[in-house]
Parts: structure tokens; sequence; C-alpha cells
């Protein structure tokens, strides 16, 4: 650990790391509580696979692989937002065939990408240890971005998350306020590609929101909890991968996964303990 | 108010999922300030008829009027009590903001609640009796706590209509009281539509009730008709509303 302190001072390329996982959780912690909430994970994974098949387009036809991400993230989360507000009962296959289909398409670009040298790793688990500056610059302007807009939309897209039916029933426009809110997982996927890649973005996603729920009343106090949650484990799986020198997305990943693991049986464990001293106290107030 | 015009109505409404129909010709006026019970058996149409009324639910034929207007534009001006209400009950959220939900659709898109919208939501809580768990997250709550914060809810929009489907459904019959005392008394200042499965209890409080059947077919009206009523659950019931094309 302190061979990492050590190295921190020295490299850049590990001081951008270390900020591109702090930003990264932002966003994450944000709009993944939105995620987690909602119960929107698995649309979410459609969304990001999605990605690829727009980064394959862009590099074939020699554009920037970032801009052909967020627009395939884009399409494929208006596609899925309105199939899944109009016909939810179609919304599982559809979430299936982006995902595949996006990915197919992404691998066939990329095989006929004239001059191949992608790194197709890269794209699919993240190079949080490759971050350049200019990618770290996008990063903090999709964080003030994402930011901005929750925070004026605050109410309504509690609303939206919440409950649609009666927040339809109140003349709230819940159909433009849904795909936003899925225009915004997008654009969160997008910028964290760089730093776990698309395949492994889902669960930086939805891990720190779902610890943070576990602790909280109110779905704000949940997005704050969830992006100092977030920092810490991005930051611990940077640190304890440079060492042995282990991949920085997975190892971020299994960090993750593992904090929410014990998390979920810390409070299973408290909750039983709670019950049964509950059962023991006299039954206090009604219900 | 909106002068003559019924609070509720329907003509001649048919609707069906895809199969079946659900309702077939219904036709229904409520005059405003009424206090209606709708009754009838499980898959009767009950929880279609209100989705209907408050525009969830486009009919196959006919029309719905709610407060004299489309009922896209009179839902506004109602107050609804779901019977399974959409949200997750571990969803991380105050009774105070899900009272608060009811004051949506006024005011700005942009920004937080303004203070007229927290003074309507605290009376909605102090009438309904919640007030001291407006700080608890929801899923803290038992059934009949919860049921008075979307009663709560639904009155935080200043209804001139309430509807309520099945609201003491899940909880027992001293609540259930508790709750028909409190609309008796919403009633001197509001229509109020209620959907129960308990004809005899529904009966002892509203002035009229309307029973809902699926389908001609599968029902006889015969069935249920007021004497039955009066000797199945020994109480009295002013009229009985059959309308079974």
């Amino acid at each position: 650990m302190s061979g990492f302190i050590h190295a921190l001072w020295q490299y850049q390329f590990l001081q951008n790391a270390l900020l591109a996982g702090l930003l990264a959780s932002l966003a994450c912690g944000v709009v993944g509580s939105y995620v987690v909430v909602r119960r929107i994970g698995f649309l979410a994974g459609g969304i990001s696979h999605s990605v690829l098949g727009g980064m394959g387009a862009a590099l074939f036809f020699g554009w920037s692989p970032m801009l052909g991400a967020l627009a395939a993230a884009l399409v494929a989360a208006v596609l899925i937002g309105w199939v899944s507000l109009a016909r939810r009962e179609r919304e599982d296959t559809l979430i299936g065939a982006v995902w595949a289909v996006g990915m197919a398409a992404g691998i066939l670009f990329i095989s006929r990408t004239p001059g191949y040298n992608v790194d197709l790793m890269s794209y699919l688990f993240g190079d949080i240890l490759m971050v350049p500056l200019g990618n770290l610059c996008v990063m903090l302007v999709g964080d003030l971005l994402l930011v901005l807009v929750v925070g004026l939309l605050y109410r309504h897209l509690l609303a939206v998350v919440f409950d649609e039916e009666f927040a339809r029933l109140r003349g709230v426009p819940v159909t433009p306020l849904y795909l936003l809110l899925l225009s915004l997982v997008a654009v969160t996927v997008v910028l964290l590609i760089r730093v776990v890649g698309l395949i492994l973005v889902i669960a930086l996603l939805t891990l720190p929101a779902a610890i943070a729920g576990q602790y909280v009343d109110t779905l704000g106090r949940m997005m704050g909890l969830a992006v100092v949650i977030g920092m810490l484990l991005t930051t611990a799986g940077l640190a304890l991968s440079y060492g042995p020198d282990l991949p920085a997305g997975s190892t971020i990943i299994l960090v993750a996964g593992s904090a929410y693991l014990l998390s979920t049986a810390v409070g299973a464990l408290s909750g039983r303990v709670q019950a049964r001293r509950r059962a023991r106290g006299p039954s206090g107030s009604r219900g | 108010m909106t002068g003559a015009a019924p609070a509720i109505e329907l003509k001649e409404v048919s609707f069906s999922y895809g199969g079946p129909l659900v309702l077939e010709r219904v036709s229904l006026e409520v005059p405003a300030g009424e206090f209606l019970g709708v009754v009838g058996p499980n898959a009767g149409g009950k929880s279609t008829l209100i989705k209907l009324i408050l525009g969830l639910l486009m009919p196959d034929s006919g029309s719905v009027r709610l407060l004299g207007a489309r009922p896209e534009q009179g839902r506004r001006r109602a107050g609804y009590v779901p019977q399974y209400p959409q949200f997750a009950r571990d969803f991380p959220i105050t009774v105070e903001q899900t009272v608060l939900m009811g004051r949506l659709g006024r005011g700005n898109l942009l920004g937080g609640w303004r203070r007229a919208d927290r003074e309507a939501a605290h009376r909605a809580m102090n009438g309904t009796q919640i007030a001291d768990l407006a700080r608890r997250r929801l899923h803290t709550l038992s059934g009949g706590q919860l049921q008075r914060v979307l009663l709560a809810r639904a009155l935080a929009c200043d209804p001139q209509v309430l509807l309520l489907d099945e609201p003491t459904a899940n909880i027992d019959m001293r609540l259930e009281t508790d709750i028909f005392d409190l609309l008796k008394a919403l009633n001197r200042r509001m229509t109020i539509l209620v959907v129960s499965h308990d004809i005899g209890f529904v009966s002892r409080y509203v002035e009229r009730v309307a029973c809902v059947n699926r389908t001609l077919m599968c029902h006889s009206a015969a069935a249920i008709d007021g004497g039955v009523i009066q000797r199945l659950y020994g109480s009295a019931v002013h009229m009985v509303e059959h309308r079974h094309a």
C-alpha cells in the first residue's frame, strides 16, 4: 500500500487514474442510484454493451470512437426506453437483442477496419492506467452536466422513478423525463468506458448505489453516500491492483462486489438481531 | 366547481384487455358531492372502471367525462388511491416526500418544492393523522399506516373528486372503520367514489352502491339485489344500481 502512495506522488499516469476513478464515482453514484431504485440494471447493461457497435462503426469510418459510443448509447437508450414504456412485456427481449446485436456489429466493424490495431480489450474491460488528460476533462464536464440536470429536475425525476402512474396522473411529462433519465445512463456509461470498460461498467453503476441504499432514507442521501462509497472502492481497487500489477478495472469491480456482499451480509445479520430483540421486547405502538 | 356537470359520467363504455370484454356498455353518472360505493366480485371490472375514469385506460367504445372534461384534463383535479401502488415498498423515500408527490403538476418543472406545497402536504398528513410519521421511511410502515399515506398523497392534490380502489383491503376492521369515518367527513367537501369488496360494510357509509360485474353472461344480476344483501349482511342498502345491459 505504501508503494502505491509513493508511486502516486511520482507518476502522472497514476494520478490521472486516481482522478478518473473519482470522477467516475461521481457519475456512478448519482445516476446509479436511479438505476438501482428503478431496477433497470439489465436495461443499463443493454445500453452499455450496445456501445461497442457505435465504437466499431466510428473506427471503421474514421470518426472519434467516443462520439460513436455516445451516439450508440443514446440511440439504444431512447429505443429501449420507448419500448419499455409502451410495451413492457417486450422489454427484456429487446434489451437482449440490443445488447447482442450492438456487440456483434462492433466486432464486425472492427474486424473490417483497415490497419486493424484496435485494443479491443481496453474497450471491454477498461484501461484506467492509460487515461489521457483530455479524457479527464471530458469526464469533468460530463459530471457537471449530470449533476446540473439531476439537480434541476430532482423532484420530477424522483416522481418518475418512484411512481410513474401517479406522476402521469398529476400531469408530469413522464415519457420525456424517463427517456432523459436513460440518456443520463447512456452518458454515464460512455464516461466510464475508459475506467472499467463497457462490460464491467454495470457493476460500478449499481454496486455503490446498492450499498448506499442499505443505509439511508432518501434518494438524495443515497446518491451522496454512493458517490463517497464509489470513490473509496475505486481508489482501493486501484491501490490493490498496483503492487501485484493486476488489471485495475477488474480489481475495482471485485473490490466493489466484495463490499456489496459484505454489506448485505452484515445488514441481514443485524436485521435478524433487531427482529429478535423486537420480538422479545413489549409490543409497542400499533403497527 | 363545474356547475351542473356531473363529477363522473360514463356513457355506454365497453372495455377489454384484448380478450373478452371486462366492461360492457357501462353507464354511470355521479353528481358532485355524492359518496358512491362500487362493489362486485373479484375480476368484475371495478379497478378497470376507476382506471377508465382516470384516463389510465382508454375505452374501446363509449365516452368518459371527469369533472366535465376529458379524463386527461379532469384528473388534475382528482385524487387517486390505488389498490396496488406502483412503487416498490423498499424505495428510499420518506412519508413526507411521498405525500408531496400529490403536489406535482403545479408550478415549475425545475427546482424544489415551494412553501405552499409543504404546507398542503402537512395539512393532508394532519388530516389523515400521520404527521408524526413524516420522517419515517416508507418500508417501516404497517399496512394501515401506508394506506393513510396514500390517502394523504391523494388529498395533497386538493381534489374535487377522490377515487379509492379497495382502500381497506389489507387492514383490520377497526382501521377500516377509521378510514371510512374519515372519508365520510371528507365527503362534505368532495365527491368520493370508493371501490370495495365488502358490500355490507360500504353500504353503511355510502348513499348509493354501484354493482359492477364483468359481463352479462358470467353473472346473474338477480344474485345481488337489495334483498339478498340484506339477508347476507343484515344491513340497510339505500339503493343498488344495476346496469347489466
